[in-house]
């Protein structure tokens, strides 16, 4: 309900403490289920009343102040929501596809002990909250606030099963990597009060968009450190190594966090800050690079990945880096288009492959799967349309999102923007080679998982079943948004037609026009002219339809036509190199170790026995110690214990004394 | 009276009185052995500070009027007087349960406290 914004998030919260005081009061499972879900369900609830509020009234921008957060002279922050219509989708989704996961998570943990099942709910609510602070808050801190709110609720949820070390070592790596993004967050942070005397969104954009030459230096400095930042929490090269260690969580949370929600944060953040962005070309231009070489970089991996989860991890990074190439080209809205579209598809695969590991008894090893399509036909058929939808089959969502920002990229390249267009060109075709990869392995996931014989061995194909009502009902309701919820980005620039473009138009305000005063103009602005041509987007079309269905084909032939298996295996045999590089990923988590992690440890060893035992403890602590003794050693000969010569030193002090004030 | 149809004795003469008796008090400490006589010279020492002081409270209540002027010297005599007083009850105190433990004064053989 709008006027009270606050109760979407803080819904969240209070169902987070209550279920840790239930976890401590060994609650009942139904119970924590009710607070856990229902806080959720409410604050979906709420969200979706105040969207339909918000839908019917002229400001485009609300901002709620609650409380002076922090003030010192004329530095002041406020605990302030805002809703625009880019909040406005983000908490659609958000609370939706949580609400979704909520509800799947209740027969995922189902055999968790009560205390376990408490923790996890209530961490997962608190991760709602961080989540939508996040997409609510109307300035930097607030935001940052959810930033590291929902950094640290992925950290306790990646090691959720702590009792294992390597999920307790995943869940720190998480941690460790994000700090290195949020530093440069940070740093942005405090580069926006310098330059501009506040943090609010809704100030510092119209100014900076008002005066764009004076603010072009800053602008680069500010955006690069943001894009630190949104390296580090959506996954990016270089600091994407933790994302695929992060399945170590249970596979709701790989869903839900780690694909849906919060690697996505930092294309929210980017496209929230989209004035500052389109200031700087260079930052533009370094968002479009990370992005496009991260899509095709994570997709080489997924392609000869065997565990299920860490294909579709691989594969959210290389999706990821699809949204900052559509940022990157100036299609901030194309790139939350993909976010929500990403998140109803992903979160509907990783939901599926949750759905078959606990079918396989915690098995995530695809060759030990296979022909499940039998055993989970529900599973099956919202896994294959979330597949369908990312590798960018038409009609289904991911083909309208990825097209979009490939079409952008294309016409980024076309138009020369900013005078890097050949630059451009190169990542179009990088993002496009991508396309193929993607679906390559997407199918091999589905033909490896779904399709041929059994191969886990008798004992486990007794025990293979449709999971229950509570995990299908989320993936059908995914697998449907997976299929029509592209329309509400549908390309009618195709049909010329406008206005069939819903997202576009209602994320438009958004993007403020640059260089115009918006205080005092907030009228449409006219669209900048197409650089491509009409006929050239059709073709544009037609050939990443065709580059998807190649890739499908490719997997057909390699997983599930006549000779299957034998093709991959004869191809890693003939370039032993190349396969045994994409299975390392590159051995980029060795190169961090021997460039990165080695050096500081060292360094921490030569802290620990040169500055720390030999500098200060020996010189300093014991040094001193030391002097004061030898010092007393030599001086307690004077101690004679004869009065006379006492008596002696006072009487020359006494003259010494007259002498020196005569 | 008029003290200043006096011929008086210069303050000075006083002062090198002083200084004279505070030097005789002085080597009587550095070079005596015995205790008690020690303790003698550190009363010549201390009652040359006080005729310092009485020779002073002459120079500067010349030319004052008021008693209190006068007085300001004199009045320290006698809290030395006390002190000295205190002094040698608690001093010939110890010289007398150094004499039971020892059965001598000699400060020379009383010399166990040192390093």
């Amino acid at each position: 309900m709008l006027g009270s914004l606050w109760l979407i998030p803080v819904l969240c919260l209070a169902g987070a403490v209550v279920n840790l005081g239930l976890g401590i009061g060994r609650a009942r499972k139904d119970l924590i289920t009710f607070v856990g879900v229902g806080s959720v369900g409410a604050a979906m609830v709420i969200a979706f009343v105040g969207l339909w509020q918000y839908l019917h009234q002229p400001i485009p921008v609300i901002v709620e102040r609650y409380f002076t957060w922090i003030s010192a002279g004329a530095f002041t922050i406020d605990a302030s929501l805002q809703l625009d219509p880019l909040s406005a989708v983000m908490v659609a989704f958000v609370t939706f596809v949580g609400f979704l996961i909520h509800v799947y998570s209740i027969g995922y943990m189902h055999d968790e002990t009560d205390a376990g099942y408490a923790r996890y709910f209530a961490y997962l609510n608190l991760f709602m909250f961080s989540m939508l602070l996040l997409v609510l808050g109307s300035n930097l801190p607030v935001l940052f606030v959810g930033w590291e709110g929902v950094g640290l609720c992925s950290y306790l949820l990646i090691g959720y099963y702590y009792e294992k070390d390597w999920c307790a070592a995943a869940g720190k790596k998480a941690f460790i990597v994000n700090r290195i993004g949020d530093l440069g967050f940070l740093l942005a942070i405090f580069a926006t009060f310098a330059v501009f005397g506040t943090a609010e969104f809704t100030e510092i954009f119209p100014t900076a968009a008002s005066h764009p030459a004076q603010y072009a230096t800053a602008a680069t400095i500010i955006g690069l450190l943001l894009f630190v930042g949104a390296i580090g929490k959506s996954a990016q090269i270089p600091l994407y190594v933790w994302l695929p260690d992060a399945m170590a969580g249970p596979t709701p949370v790989s869903a839900l966090i780690h694909a849906a929600t919060m690697v996505t944060a930092g294309v929210y953040m980017v496209a929230r800050c989209n004035v500052l962005f389109r200031l700087s070309p260079t930052a533009m231009l370094v968002v479009a690079i990370v992005g496009g070489v991260t899509a095709i970089f994570a997709a080489t991996i997924g392609l000869v990945q065997n565990d299920i989860k860490k294909v579709l991890a691989y594969s959210t990074v290389s999706q990821l880096g699809y949204m900052f190439l559509g940022a990157g080209v100036g299609a901030f809205i194309a790139a939350i288009f993909h976010v929500v579209m990403h998140a109803f598809f992903k979160a509907c695969l990783f939901l599926g492959s949750g759905s078959v590991i606990h079918a396989c008894g915690g098995e995530q090893d695809m060759r030990k799967m296979g022909g499940l399509k039998r055993y989970m036909p529900t599973t099956y058929w919202t896994f294959l349309v979330a597949t369908l939808a990312i590798a960018g089959i038409p009609i289904f969502a991911g083909f309208f999102s990825k097209d979009e920002i490939l079409a952008k990229a294309f016409a980024a390249g076309a138009g020369d923007l900013n005078g890097f267009g050949s630059l451009y060109y190169v990542l179009w075709f990088l993002a496009l080679a991508g396309a193929l990869l993607t679906a390559f392995y997407m199918f091999r996931v589905v033909y490896l998982t779904f399709f041929g014989e059994f191969r886990g061995g008798e004992e486990a194909e007794h025990h293979l079943h449709e999971s229950p009502r509570s995990m299908t009902m989320p993936l059908v309701v995914l697998g449907v948004l997976s299929i029509f919820g592209g329309f509400v980005g549908f390309p009618g620039q195709l049909f010329h037609k406008t206005g069939w473009n819903i997202i576009e138009h209602f994320l438009h305000p958004v993007i403020l026009p640059i260089g115009v005063d918006t205080h005092v103009i907030a009228a449409e602005v006219p669209h900048a002219e197409h650089a491509v041509s009409f006929g050239m987007e059709w073709l544009l079309v037609g050939l990443s339809v065709g580059i998807a269905l190649l890739g499908i084909g490719l997997a057909y032939r390699f997983y599930r036509g006549p000779n299957a298996f034998e093709r991959p295996r004869k191809l890693a045999e003939h370039l032993p190199f190349f396969y045994k590089l994409l299975f390392d990923k590159y051995w980029m988590d060795e190169i961090y170790d021997a460039l990165i992690i080695k050096p500081i440890h060292w360094f921490c060893i030569f802290c620990w026995r040169v500055i720390d035992v030999l500098i200060i403890d020996t010189i300093f602590v014991n040094g001193t110690a030391f002097v004061v003794e030898l010092t007393g050693d030599l001086l307690r000969f004077l101690q004679t214990g004869n009065v006379r010569n006492y008596a002696l030193s006072v009487a020359l002090g006494i003259l010494a004394l007259a002498v020196i004030l005569w | 009276m008029n003290p200043a149809e006096l011929v008086a004795i210069p303050y000075t003469w006083v002062l090198a009185l002083s200084a004279v008796l505070f030097a005789i008090g002085t080597v009587g400490v550095l070079l005596r052995r015995n205790g008690i006589a020690i303790f003698l010279s550190l009363e010549i020492m201390l009652n040359s500070a006080n005729l310092a002081f009485a020779a002073f409270a002459f120079r500067f209540a010349a030319g004052h009027s008021t008693a209190a002027a006068a007085l300001n010297g004199q009045i320290f005599i006698f809290f030395v007087i006390a002190v000295a007083a205190a002094e040698a009850a608690v001093g010939l105190a110890l010289f007398i349960a150094l004499y039971r433990l020892k059965e001598t004064i000699d400060v020379d053989r009383v010399n166990i406290l040192r390093w």
